[in-house]
């Protein structure tokens, strides 16, 4: 079973005085399977947040359908296992963490003991104990990110429906949201989130589809694209003797000196391998080797220009 | 049931603005201002009084039905709040509801406090409670739910400055349906047509105002306040449904 499925989902919208019809989706057929991290990749304005408020119904579809787990996603119980977070925390600021969670749990009709114990435990998970107490108001950017996420995990939901959920947050934020969601996943449920950072979605996803002006460029498996010819690998050294160096670059020329380090950008594995070779060989310290997984960047990039050439 | 978490939570958002403490704040002070005003007329006090406060109740509680009511809706969907609710299991009838009934029992609690004070003024000075003037409260409550539910349908589409100058619209010629009834029996073709089509699609707020009767003495049958209320419900009920048809189908841009 799919958690979410769409066939040749299309919304138009009217605009202007003549209203103007503009196409921001178009004929989108995507599948998520159950139990994976999805990531909704696209640039701005790509249609990422159309796609999402469709499947919420907080908009209607001009053409297509969509389900989730099955259920046609204007049924109004299919939203029992879904949980939301909108882009950008808009939230009722008057009321205060644990009065805001109380709130959402009973729209699930959660009997009122199980839901105290439910809405602490959440504050715990996204680590707001403290702020439980302190209207919303007064949280930070990062701090209602959290509430939000603990929103939309208050039914326990099997798929967490994320809308750029590290937009707008400081590197360590980030790295928070990163790891509650592998902790979701771990705790068996399924992430369909979008962004436009290549490097969030590369580091937790497990599929990745490509959105650009409203069209679906590609989906793709992230471990495929590791996998994949043409993925570079860039090696870091340093104390290394030039006359090594000499060595190296008579089968590699993309070497870069910056002070006492030194880049090398291997094409492939075997000349990795025969690169530290040489390196271990003349006692070079080995720094790092960081797998340049440059074909999503670079699928990205050909999306773009296709994008363009239509708008 | 989900429209009372929906209305509770409306409810505590009125309760923590501003506004609402700014209106209830002055209406008081208006409504003790009438013993002043009251002195200054002969052996006519009370009734000066009287007359007073229940204009101030229902100048003010109108006040904060429109004011409130025009950007109940609006505002969850500027905000974005609303998007986090309609992706949970709840209807958007339900939410509309919820909205409504908790603006409702903002105005109800309003309505208390305002008539408990004015009552009190009166026990002050004359030593007993006119109850006859509860007759009238109960009729400007009634007028004060129709006002809402007009100002909560023009929210579901239209920005709160626009809603605000419909509602007011509205308002201000419902309380001249009797007069417009009037001019189209006595004028013929086009005329006649154009006035009753508005004396039947708004509201006939005659049918709530009491308040010069009440305070002169003259009898209301409770036959006339329960046709009242009737009316009031079934005008409610028709302006309710075309919400609800209108805000189910908008999308949530």
């Amino acid at each position: 079973m799919a958690a979410i499925k769409t066939e040749g989902l299309t919304k138009d919208y009217r605009t202007g005085f003549f209203l103007k019809k503009i196409r921001v989706l178009e004929n989108l057929n995507l599948e998520v399977e159950e139990k994976e991290i999805f990531g909704f990749l696209g640039p701005n304005g790509a249609g990422k947040t159309t796609t999402l408020k469709l499947l919420m119904g907080l908009i209607y579809p001009s053409s297509g359908k969509a389900w989730i787990f099955n259920k046609e996603i204007n049924d109004i119980s299919a939203k029992k296992e879904i949980g939301f977070l909108p882009e950008g925390p808009y939230f009722y600021d008057y009321l205060t963490g644990s009065e805001f969670l109380n709130f959402y749990g009973g729209l699930f009709s959660i009997e009122k003991k199980r839901l105290r114990v439910k809405v602490e435990e959440l504050l715990e998970t996204v680590g707001l104990g403290e702020a439980g107490k302190l209207q919303l108001r007064r949280y930070s950017k990062g701090m209602l990110q959290r509430i939000g996420i603990a929103q939309s995990l208050i039914n326990d939901p099997k798929l967490v429906i994320l809308d750029e959920p590290m937009s707008g947050l400081d590197p360590i934020g980030r790295k928070e949201i990163r790891d509650l969601i592998i902790r979701l996943k771990d705790a068996g449920k399924t992430i369909f989130f979008s962004s436009h950072i290549l490097s969030d979605v590369e580091m937790i996803c497990d599929r990745v589809a490509i959105l650009v002006k409203g069209m679906l460029i590609d989906t793709v498996s992230v471990n495929d694209l590791l996998k994949e010819e043409g993925g570079t690998i860039e090696i870091c050294v340093s104390d290394f003797e030039r006359s090594a160096l000499e060595r190296i670059r008579e089968f590699n020329k993309k070497i870069i000196n910056r002070g006492e380090r030194i880049y090398i950008t291997a094409g492939s594995e075997s000349e990795k391998d025969e690169i530290l070779k040489i390196i271990f060989e003349r006692k070079g310290k080995l720094i790092s080797v960081t797998p340049q997984k440059k074909s999503l960047e670079a699928l990205f990039f050909k999306g773009m220009d296709k994008g363009k050439g239509k708008g | 049931m989900k429209i009372f978490v929906i209305a509770k939570n409306t409810f505590k958002e009125i309760i923590r603005d501003k506004i609402l403490y700014n209106i209830l704040f002055f209406a008081i002070l208006m409504i003790g201002a009438s013993v002043l005003l009251g002195k200054l007329s002969l052996g006519e006090q009370l009734k000066v009084i009287e007359d007073m406060g229940l204009a101030c109740i229902s100048v003010f509680g109108t006040l904060i039905a429109i004011f409130v009511g025009i950007s109940l809706v609006f505002k969850e969907i500027d905000k974005r709040t609303i998007y986090t609710i309609i992706a949970k299991p709840v209807t958007r009838t339900e939410f509309l509801l919820g909205k409504f009934l908790g603006l409702v029992l903002i105005l109800l609690i309003n309505i208390i406090i305002m008539s408990g004070c004015f009552e009190s003024i009166i026990f002050m000075i004359s030593n007993s409670l006119n109850l006859e003037l509860m007759k009238a409260v109960i009729l400007i409550f009634a007028e004060l739910v129709v006002i809402t539910s007009i100002a909560v349908m023009f929210s579901t589409f239209s920005t709160p400055f626009l809603s605000g100058i419909f509602t007011l619209a509205f308002y201000v010629i419902g309380n001249f349906s009797m007069d417009i009834k009037n001019l189209g029996e006595k004028s013929n073709g086009l005329a006649r047509a154009f006035t009753s089509v508005i004396y039947y699609i708004l509201p006939n707020l005659d049918n709530f105002d009491i308040k010069g009767k009440v305070v002169h003495g003259n009898p209301v049958s409770y036959e006339f306040i329960a046709y009242s209320i009737i009316y009031g419900i079934l005008y409610i009920s028709i302006v309710l449904i075309i919400s609800v048809v209108i805000f189910q189908r908008r999308d949530f841009k």
